[in-house]
């Protein structure tokens, strides 16, 4: 089934998918999927457990290839350029990746988890630099507060909501242009869920910002565009409030009734 | 009822049998150890630490070019041995899911069970003929090649319970793998590697027979590692089957140096590992 994709034309996109399939084992988990991700705008991707949304964020990275057995056929446009055919090291550093766990390096400080990119890099930064990045980050991550007085008690110190906004000023810090955020809050409890949603939608501002969530009320709350997914293929897409409110597809409409996922 | 009891005398029965079985295997320890320190303590002063033997029928004299020589030999198998065993295991956790990676495993198993005047006989082939003369060089080739599977071994192990996550993380961020294994996968496991490495020490430091035709011993202070060097287990070994009163005594303290030494590392190793808990914390 074609999917339909509703980009609002005003908005400029910054990634282009083209008839994305991606395989484990020569068994497809994405099927042909086209769709263009609006600029410094949140799009959610939903869908029930095991509909392919990991998968597809984890392609925009290419961090899809590096499980054994696994392939890409189609393109992924970011302005123009086939992420598909550069060198994936450079793709990553364009774009930034939240996983469903926090997962700060346990040997690290909070200050070195910040910079890791910088560091792990190999890149030298002035000390004032170095100062400067972390405090922008982690203000970006509305951490700065909380943890200005401890920079250097080690990352794993934190609760596991300061861990998850630790790993989101990481990747910020390396000044991503997208954000990917696998289920970023599905490990976190009801305060700090509502924290980094505030955060995420304060976010759109600097970064685009692509979430995967099964969560439908989440989806509802910080996205501008929704795509719902469903077996591998992109059912819909299309403003958020139009897919919560007048749904094509009678699937979609079924997923956020609550009828499965 | 009489069942019952009869019942409960079994229970009581089979729990006293495996305690007592359970104790079977610390009673010999605590016997070595308390044998070790009864006949061994009377030697041991400033003296014997940093002192040269003397010869037979003297009194007094020390096992220091002994201590010297150990530590040198542990040194330099350590040298040898951890950067290829490290190495060697993080190749086997990170990239060898095929067969290659099955027959190293293999091969690091078999050498672990392989008796260690082998491994001796090994460095005499490959290190003291070609030389032509024994040295604390060859001693510790092959002390490295006992300590390489156990190093190999549990570094792999170690490396494998770090959590996919990490690596994902650094390779999110545009690092590529070989950084991310030198920069986050080995600092998040180095303690537990660390404490592979110090079993490992542990297990060579005591070894006689690797290093009876390969370092050979040396009644001298020697520092070169292309000279025959002494060794605390040669020194027990030679000293425990001599006719002389003395140096019998000399061996049980040497002995009681040696075990020292190998219980320290050990549990220096197992407060690393109980650290480790944490990951890393």
């Amino acid at each position: 089934m074609a999917a339909r994709t509703v980009t609002d034309p005003k908005e400029l996109a910054i990634f282009e998918v083209r008839d994305l399939w991606a395989y484990y084992n020569e068994k497809p988990a994405i099927r042909k999927v086209s769709l263009k991700i609006p600029e410094k705008k949140i799009t959610a991707i939903m869908g029930p457990s095991g509909c392919g949304k990991t998968t597809f964020i984890r392609c925009l990275n290419r961090l899809h290839e590096l499980t054994p057995g696994a392939s890409i056929k189609g393109e992924i446009l970011l302005r123009d350029k086939n992420i598909l055919e550069m060198d994936p090291v450079l793709v990553r550093r364009k774009i930034g990746m939240v996983f469903q766990r926090p997962n700060p390096f346990p040997t690290m400080t909070i200050y070195d988890n910040v910079i890791a990119g910088y560091k792990l890099l190999g890149v030298r930064l002035k000390r004032e630099e170095a100062d400067r990045i972390v405090e922008e980050a982690l203000r970006k991550a509305a951490l700065w507060d909380e943890v200005k007085d401890s920079l250097h008690k080690r990352g794993t110190y934190l609760s596991g909501g300061q861990q998850q906004r630790l790993c989101i000023a990481r990747a910020l810090a390396v000044k991503p242009e997208v954000l990917l955020m696998d289920e970023p809050t599905s490990a976190l409890d009801p305060k700090s869920t509502a924290k980094i949603e505030e955060l995420i939608v304060e976010l759109k501002r600097s970064v685009t910002i692509v979430i995967v969530t099964h969560n439908i009320a989440q989806a509802g709350r910080v996205a501008d565009y929704t795509a719902f997914f469903y077996l591998g293929e992109l059912v819909e897409f299309g403003p958020t409030s139009e897919i919560f409110t007048v749904p094509k597809d009678p699937r979609t409409e079924e997923f956020l009734k609550g009828k499965f996922g | 009822m009489n069942r019952l009891l009869y019942r409960k005398l079994k229970d009581r029965l089979a729990f006293f049998l495996i305690l007592v079985l359970a104790l079977c295997p610390t009673l010999p320890l605590f016997h070595i150890l308390l044998g070790v320190v009864k006949q061994g303590i009377s030697s041991i002063s400033l003296e014997f630490f940093i002192h040269l033997p003397k010869p037979p029928g003297e009194e007094g004299g020390g096992v220091g070019n002994a201590i010297v020589g150990t530590l040198m030999l542990a040194l330099s198998a350590s040298l040898l041995a951890v950067p290829i065993g490290i190495l060697c295991g993080v190749y086997l956790s990170e990239y060898a899911k095929g067969r290659f990676g099955e027959a190293v495993r293999i091969a690091a198993d078999v050498l672990q069970g392989t008796p260690s005047i082998v491994f001796g006989i090994i460095a005499y082939l490959w290190v003291v003929k070609p030389m032509g003369h024994f040295s604390a060089f060859s001693g510790s080739v092959a002390l490295a090649i006992m300590m390489l599977p156990v190093i190999v071994r549990s570094t792999e192990e170690i490396l494998r319970m770090i959590p996919e996550t990490l690596r994902e993380a650094s390779l999110a961020l545009g690092v590529n793998y070989w950084r991310t294994v030198l920069k986050v996968i080995i600092p998040t496991g180095l303690v537990g590697i660390t404490t592979g490495i110090l079993l490992s020490l542990a297990r060579i430091m005591g070894e006689t027979a690797p290093l009876l035709f390969t370092a050979f011993g040396n009644p001298f202070w020697n520092f070169n590692p292309m000279q025959p060097v002494e060794a605390l287990p040669l020194v027990v070994f030679k000293y425990a089957i001599s006719p002389y009163e003395e140096w019998i005594r000399q061996a049980w303290g040497a002995s009681l140096v040696l075990t020292g030494l190998v219980l320290v590392l050990n549990l220096s190793a197992r407060l690393l590992a109980r650290r480790m808990g944490g990951h890393g914390r």
